[in-house]
């Protein structure tokens, strides 16, 4: 273990701009990716329940 | 089907096509004047300084070459496949990537050509001369041949879908890198005197793996475009 | 087992739903382990100090940014070849993950390269090989959305994403051998000859993380455009929702 605290664990020996942001990036694209998947999951499945529903609709008519 | 009758099929594309050019004569003369423009407007963008301008020569006229022939894809295939043409050309015996290459010739002929004749003269505004300048004419005559076999896949791969000027540049301008690079690399090492024979070697490397891959691709674009 | 009933969208939609929680918890796993060796186990660089530990985000980046497009203009061919639907499928969800990663490259390069070289960008050949991997996963992804004929929209990507699978090594290679031209630009990206063991231990971790994470992402995203594709039949709703959906009218 290198670190001999917190503090100098974020500073990344100076280059702590450099590094966090470059993981923090990461970080937030994976999430978004995740999430914007998550969403289109969403959309699909109530578009499909909407086509069901609707084919139903004629049915009955 | 025999060796002849593919020639004449070939020569047959490729005259009707120089035909039609004949017809229609401004529009191989704008890709020129394009050309010749684009040339024009640098030195007056970076300044008249002549050192500047060696340096910035080979590169800008290979960009300018580069686009001008961008800017001509869309006629290699857009009227044949307007007027349907070009679905006789994947009806008949010959095989259609052959006669994608006599369209290719064709389309050369017109607008690459007259780019590689030109050149000497736009070298000369960039302050090029003696053996740069006949290697710049030399790497153009190798690699606009390169630029309309690699620009065809993508005119064919855009046929009839909207917006395609700009999507053709966005998919065939990455693939011009490798023969940007060699090509002014070719000028630029000439200049430096370590010779440009290299880069040009590489141009014609170039040139025969497109000569070889690019038709294929382009007729399989063909294909696609009009099921 | 008869793998090939999975071709058929409908056979592999319910089997991609099953695999996606595993790849996820394993990405998840592998990537804790990965970042706590890298940030806690692996020593400071004594050349680089501590910002050699970008290294860990960004080498796992740019590897599957290459590495999904292979896997991508492979499934294209099959696709192409074979003419299997759920293939060209696999193709369209991969593009917008390798771009990620592309671009996560990209910028991670760039973070790396400023303390390292002095300089946020330099024209190096694996810099600009990856910044035309971008043009090109861009390209194909365009390609497909400018076409509204589905059938046409997978085998025009495929043909330019194949197309892109020649030019990537090429321009490599032309990029290097014009460093060599132009001095003044070449820049050494080495590392340092003798990485230390456990430098190279997170960073295999954290790529076979990512692989993983592409792979649940990639699986997740194959299963919307099934649905999106082929809108109507509803392979995995439970019984009691449609009885629901049914009643509710």
């Amino acid at each position: 273990m290198q670190w001999g605290s917190a503090s100098e664990f974020f500073a990344m020996g100076g280059y702590g701009l450099y590094v966090w942001t470059s993981f923090l990036a990461t970080a937030l694209c994976m999430l978004w990716e995740v999430l914007a998947l998550w969403r289109r999951r969403v959309a699909a499945r109530a578009e499909q329940r909407a086509a069901l529903l609707g084919g139903m609709d004629e049915t009955a008519t | 089907m025999n060796r002849s009758s593919m020639w004449e099929a070939v020569s047959g594309i490729v005259k009707r096509d120089l035909l039609l050019a004949m017809r229609r004569r401004s529009d191989a003369a704008m890709s020129v004047f394009f050309l010749v423009i684009v040339a024009s407007l640098f030195p007056l963008g970076v300044g008249p300084e002549p050192a500047v301008l060696r340096t910035i020569g080979p590169g800008v006229l290979w960009v300018a070459a580069l686009l001008a022939c961008l800017l001509s894809l869309s006629r290699v295939f857009t009227a044949d496949y307007v007027d349907g043409a070009l679905e006789q050309m994947v009806l008949v015996p010959q095989p259609l990537a052959v006669l994608v290459a006599g369209k290719v010739f064709a389309h050369w002929l017109i607008s690459g050509l007259p780019v590689v004749l030109l050149s000497p003269l736009l070298g000369l505004q960039f302050g090029l001369d003696g053996a740069p300048l006949g290697v710049l004419v030399l790497s153009l005559l190798l690699g606009t041949p390169t630029l309309s076999m690699i620009g065809a896949i993508g005119a064919a791969l855009v046929l009839g879908v909207r917006g395609s000027g700009l999507l053709v540049a966005l998919l065939v301008l990455p693939l011009y890198v490798p023969v940007l690079s060699f090509g002014a690399g070719a000028v630029t090492g000439s200049m430096a005197g370590i010779g440009g024979e290299a880069n040009l070697s590489l141009l014609g490397a170039s040139l025969v793996l497109s000569l070889f891959l690019a038709p294929w691709a382009t007729a399989a674009a063909i294909r696609i475009a009009l099921e | 087992m008869n793998w090939s009933k999975y071709s058929a969208p409908q056979a592999f939609y319910p089997l991609a739903g099953r695999l996606i929680p595993w790849f996820a918890v394993v990405a998840v796993a592998l990537m804790g382990v990965g970042l706590y060796m890298g940030f806690f186990v692996a020593p400071t660089d004594f050349q680089q100090g501590e910002s050699y530990r970008i290294i860990f985000v960004h080498v796992p980046a740019a590897w599957m940014s290459m590495f999904l497009y292979v896997v991508m203009a492979i499934w294209a061919g099959v696709g192409m070849g074979l003419n299997a639907r759920l293939s060209f499928m696999m193709a369209q969800a991969i593009a917008p993950t390798g771009a990620m990663f592309t671009f996560l490259a990209l910028l991670t390069g760039a973070m790396w390269g400023k303390p390292t070289w002095g300089a946020w960008w330099v024209w190096d050949a694996r810099l600009t090989s990856e910044l035309i991997l971008l043009f090109q996963y861009a390209g194909v992804m365009l390609l497909r959305t400018s076409i509204d004929d589905m059938r046409r929209a997978d085998r025009s990507s495929a043909v330019f994403s194949l197309v892109g699978v020649v030019n990537v090594p090429i321009i490599y290679f032309s990029v290097q051998w014009w460093n060599t031209l132009h001095q003044g630009a070449s820049v050494s990206m080495s590392t340092g000859s003798k990485m230390a063991a456990t430098m190279l231990m997170a960073m295999l971790i954290m790529t076979v993380a990512f692989w993983f994470y592409s792979i649940a992402v990639i699986l997740a995203r194959v299963r919307c455009i099934v649905v999106e594709r082929d809108s109507l039949p509803v392979w995995d709703e439970k019984p009691a929702v449609i009885q629901e959906a049914v009643e509710a009218r």
